[in-house]
């Protein structure tokens, strides 16, 4: 498989940068964050992406959707990260899309993925208990009762956990982890929307004695580490796509203002100080673009082996995106900091993506274990 | 797809059958790469086999047209192929600046008749090349180079010197910047010459580098003789030629910096010296880095596919070879720094055998160099914050 996209995906690309620059430029999450957005995104925005298509780039053809494949859906992320524009996207068409076509039965499939594809139904993955990401340690439980299960516990930090029509947890059952399908209106859920500091919002959802019917059940019984392992390394995929557009983005714009701001009668981008670290950072985001666009590829083409090439993507974008983002600060100078100029808003979203689905730290150790080391 | 895979079958089986079995393992050595040209003594008689071999079928320059002694390979081709060498973890046939550097300048610039003379003899490794482009006040700023060039009508007369000339007492033929415009630009009198280092008047010194070896040289002209057909491309229009050339010579740094073919991966040289616990690394200190420097090279590995995917696309690399060049020399160091530290105070042994004759200290040494040869990395930082992202002189 070649490392370039081909001409529909190049096509695709440049119809989601022309839509987001005009709809949802960075302007428009500034204006979500100042009428106060409880949401956090637009609605309107939502439905324009659902009539192009993007909540179904996932979804088989079966069920109303384009299966086009995650470089696709990557490549929309991307673009979202240039301009930072909040959606369910990445929580739902990508996380939840991949949870229920991996696992799900044609039931459940019939069931959430017409109305997903047609953006009217929105997914989150609530699968962390503590606030460092460590997705293996569940102290949830689903105890099996009469025709069902019993949820007990709590998880913190679900992305778009505030919106969601239907959340996917993982719980302790009598011989593993198993995943379940959990509406979020069942009784005994509570969810607790608390704003980040990007202006998004997450949740906390507290399972109090929730029934569950035995349909519920996602995939095999006991079965869920790896599903959730699978689950995850899509989803950091679709993160670092995201990230790559906002290391892209900060980098340009202030390239771009290394060559107007003068200091000392020239631009500050003649100063070879600034000049250095700036190739530096363009060597890096190189090579970012190279394994983001493996690791969608690798989720294209080779599933079963996706772990390593996520690992690797998201721990490259952790430390390259915040760097890019850092730098576009400092390079700035104090213009940077003020919050009428947008880079500080590339600063913040950044920040929530690095901690997302586990950081550099987590990822380079789970690399070496994967290595054998 | 099916005549590429038929493809990789045949070489498979060719490999399997003509790559000697001494030739299937890592260097252990300096000693063990293969130079050629009229001075070299094969190490071994699998050495010379091995050499005889591939280039009888081209694959020394699998890419080149076979009428200069190439394979005549298509770049899938020529993939298929390295990925068959790195299965059976074989040695390079043949290390040579012939190929590597002068090679695709003459293939793009020379005459057919310059063509013809030198690159079937490159191919076989008959000939070994030198580089002579630094000299002593001409190193970053290679453009102000003085070495001068005087018209003799048929010929020129050559006076100055060169220095940091690799290998310069083992080459054979040099290809050399010289100044053949007196009043010109910096930049528009120089000329791009080759020249037998035989020719009267051509003495080296050789240059002792920290790594304890001295494959440098000073290299002195006086009154050399150069013969005009000797010219590459056009009098004075030298400077093109010369930074083409550095373009695939730091792509080859950058690339050899890479895993040689046949070298271990440095997590197993760490797994080997300090052994794991539970499938982890038992030194936690060292473990962090080491996984770092293995994913900056995987991302690295990643970057050279894809620039590879997008010439064959038709995007050309122009610039972007500074980004390589200063990347993977700069991960090379990091890879070197963190093999001494895995090996301890064994990384320390200079001579005898437990240290395998220093192997390991002096290529730590010599990777220092890698980030200056060919343009040091602050040079090419200067290209790309130029020429790629257009900042302000
Ligand atoms: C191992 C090795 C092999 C070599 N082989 C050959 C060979 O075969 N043939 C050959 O012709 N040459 C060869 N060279 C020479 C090499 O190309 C030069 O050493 C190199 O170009 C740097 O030139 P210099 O040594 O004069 O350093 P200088 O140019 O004096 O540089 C000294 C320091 O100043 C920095 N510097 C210089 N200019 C700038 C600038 N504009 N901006 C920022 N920093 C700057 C440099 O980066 C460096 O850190 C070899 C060198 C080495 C180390």
């Amino acid at each position: 498989m070649a490392l370039i996209l081909n001409e529909e995906q190049i096509m695709l690309q440049d119809a989601a940068r022309n839509y987001l620059r005009e709809s949802a430029p960075v302007s428009h999450l500034r204006q979500l964050r100042d009428q106060g957005s409880i949401e956090g995104f637009s609605r309107e925005l939502w439905r324009d992406m659902a009539d192009m298509g993007w909540t179904a780039i996932l979804v088989p053809e079966e069920f109303g959707g384009l299966a086009y494949g995650y470089t696709g859906l990557g490549i929309v992320l991307e673009e979202c990260g240039r301009t930072l524009a909040p959606s369910p996207l990445l929580a739902t068409a990508l996380t939840g899309v991949t949870a229920l076509t991996l696992a799900g039965s044609k039931q459940q499939q019939a069931e959430l993925l017409p109305a997903v594809a047609a953006g009217s139904h929105l997914l989150a993955l609530a699968c962390d208990e503590s606030a460092r990401h460590r997705p293996a340690q569940v102290a949830s439980t689903a105890e099996s009762v009469d025709q069902g299960y019993l949820l007990q516990g709590s998880k913190t930090a679900v992305v778009d956990g505030h919106i969601a029509d239907t959340l996917i947890v993982n719980a302790r059952t009598s011989g593993g982890i198993s995943l379940f399908l959990v509406p979020a209106d069942s009784a005994g859920v509570t969810i607790e929307r608390y704003p980040v500091l990007d202006t998004h919002a997450a949740a906390r959802v507290i399972f109090d004695s929730v029934k569950l019917p035995a349909g519920s059940l996602l995939g095999e019984l006991d079965e869920g580490q790896d599903l959730l392992d699978r689950v995850l390394d899509a989803a950091r995929t679709g993160a670092a796509a995201e990230m790559l557009g906002i290391a892209q983005e900060a980098f340009a714009r202030t390239v771009d203002y290394l060559k107007q701001r003068k200091q000392f009668g020239v631009p500050i981008g003649s100063f070879q100080a600034l000049q250095h670290r700036a190739a530096h950072l363009y060597a890096e985001i190189e090579l970012c673009k190279s394994v983001v666009l493996k690791a969608l590829q690798t989720l294209d083409e080779d599933p079963l082996d996706a772990a390593e090439a996520a690992s690797l993507a998201k721990a490259k974008l952790c430390e390259t995106a915040h760097l890019a983002t850092t730098e576009a600060i400092q390079m700035h100078g104090g213009i940077g900091m003020t919050d009428d100029f947008d880079i500080g808003f590339f600063l913040k979203r950044c920040k929530i993506l690095e901690h997302l689905y586990g950081d550099r730290y987590f990822h380079q150790d789970r690399f070496a274990r994967l290595q054998g080391y | 797809m099916k005549e590429l895979e038929s493809f990789r079958k045949e070489t498979r089986a060719w490999l399997e059958a003509n790559c000697p079995e001494s030739m299937r393992h890592p260097y252990g050595s300096e000693a063990d790469a293969c130079w050629g040209g009229r001075n070299w003594t094969f190490q071994s008689k699998d050495q010379r086999t091995w050499l005889e071999r591939m280039s009888a079928k081209g694959w020394t320059v699998p890419a080149w047209p076979p009428e200069y002694g190439g394979g005549g390979l298509n770049s899938r081709q020529v993939k298929v192929l390295k990925q068959e060498l790195a299965r059976i973890h074989a040695r390079p046939p043949l290390e040579s600046f012939g190929v590597s550097m002068l090679g695709p300048a003459l293939l793009k610039f020379g005459s057919e008749e310059l063509k013809k003379q030198h690159l079937p003899p490159i191919a076989r490794g008959e000939i070994r090349w030198a580089q002579g482009y630094s000299e002593p006040n001409a190193g970053s700023d290679l453009a102000s180079l003085q070495a001068r060039a005087e018209d003799h009508g048929d010929h020129y007369l050559l006076n100055g010197s060169k220095v940091w000339t690799s290998y310069g007492d083992l080459g054979d033929w040099m290809f050399c910047l010289v100044r053949t415009g007196f009043e010109a630009k910096k930049h528009e009198g120089i000329s791009f010459v080759l020249f037998d280092m035989s020719t009267p008047g051509l003495s080296t010194r050789p240059i002792k580098l920290i790594s304890g070896k001295s494959p440098f040289t000073e290299t002195l002209f006086e009154n050399v003789r150069v013969e005009k057909n000797q010219v590459v491309g056009q009098v004075n229009q030298g400077w093109t030629i010369a930074k083409y050339l550095l373009t695939h010579e730091r792509e080859m740094i950058g690339d050899s910096s890479q895993l040689r073919a046949g070298s271990i991966p440095i997590s197993q040289a760490a797994i080997r010296a300090l052994g794991t616990d539970n499938g982890i690394l038992a030194d936690s200190l060292l473990r962090p880095d080491i996984a770092q420097l293995e994913m900056d090279a995987r991302c690295f590995q990643l970057t050279v596919e894809r620039a590879r995917d997008e010439v064959k696309a038709g995007v050309s690399l122009g610039a972007a070879s500074s980004m390589f060049k200063y990347y993977g020399t700069e991960l090379n160091k990091r890879r070197y720094e963190l093999l001494m530290s895995i090996n301890g105070s064994d990384s320390l042994i200079w001579e005898g055998d437990a240290g395998r004759d220093g192997y390991l200290p002096k290529s730590w040494l010599r990777t220092k160099g890698n980030s200056i040869e060919g343009g040091t990395s602050e040079i090419q930082l200067n290209i790309i914050a130029k020429h790629i992202l257009g900042l302000p002189g």
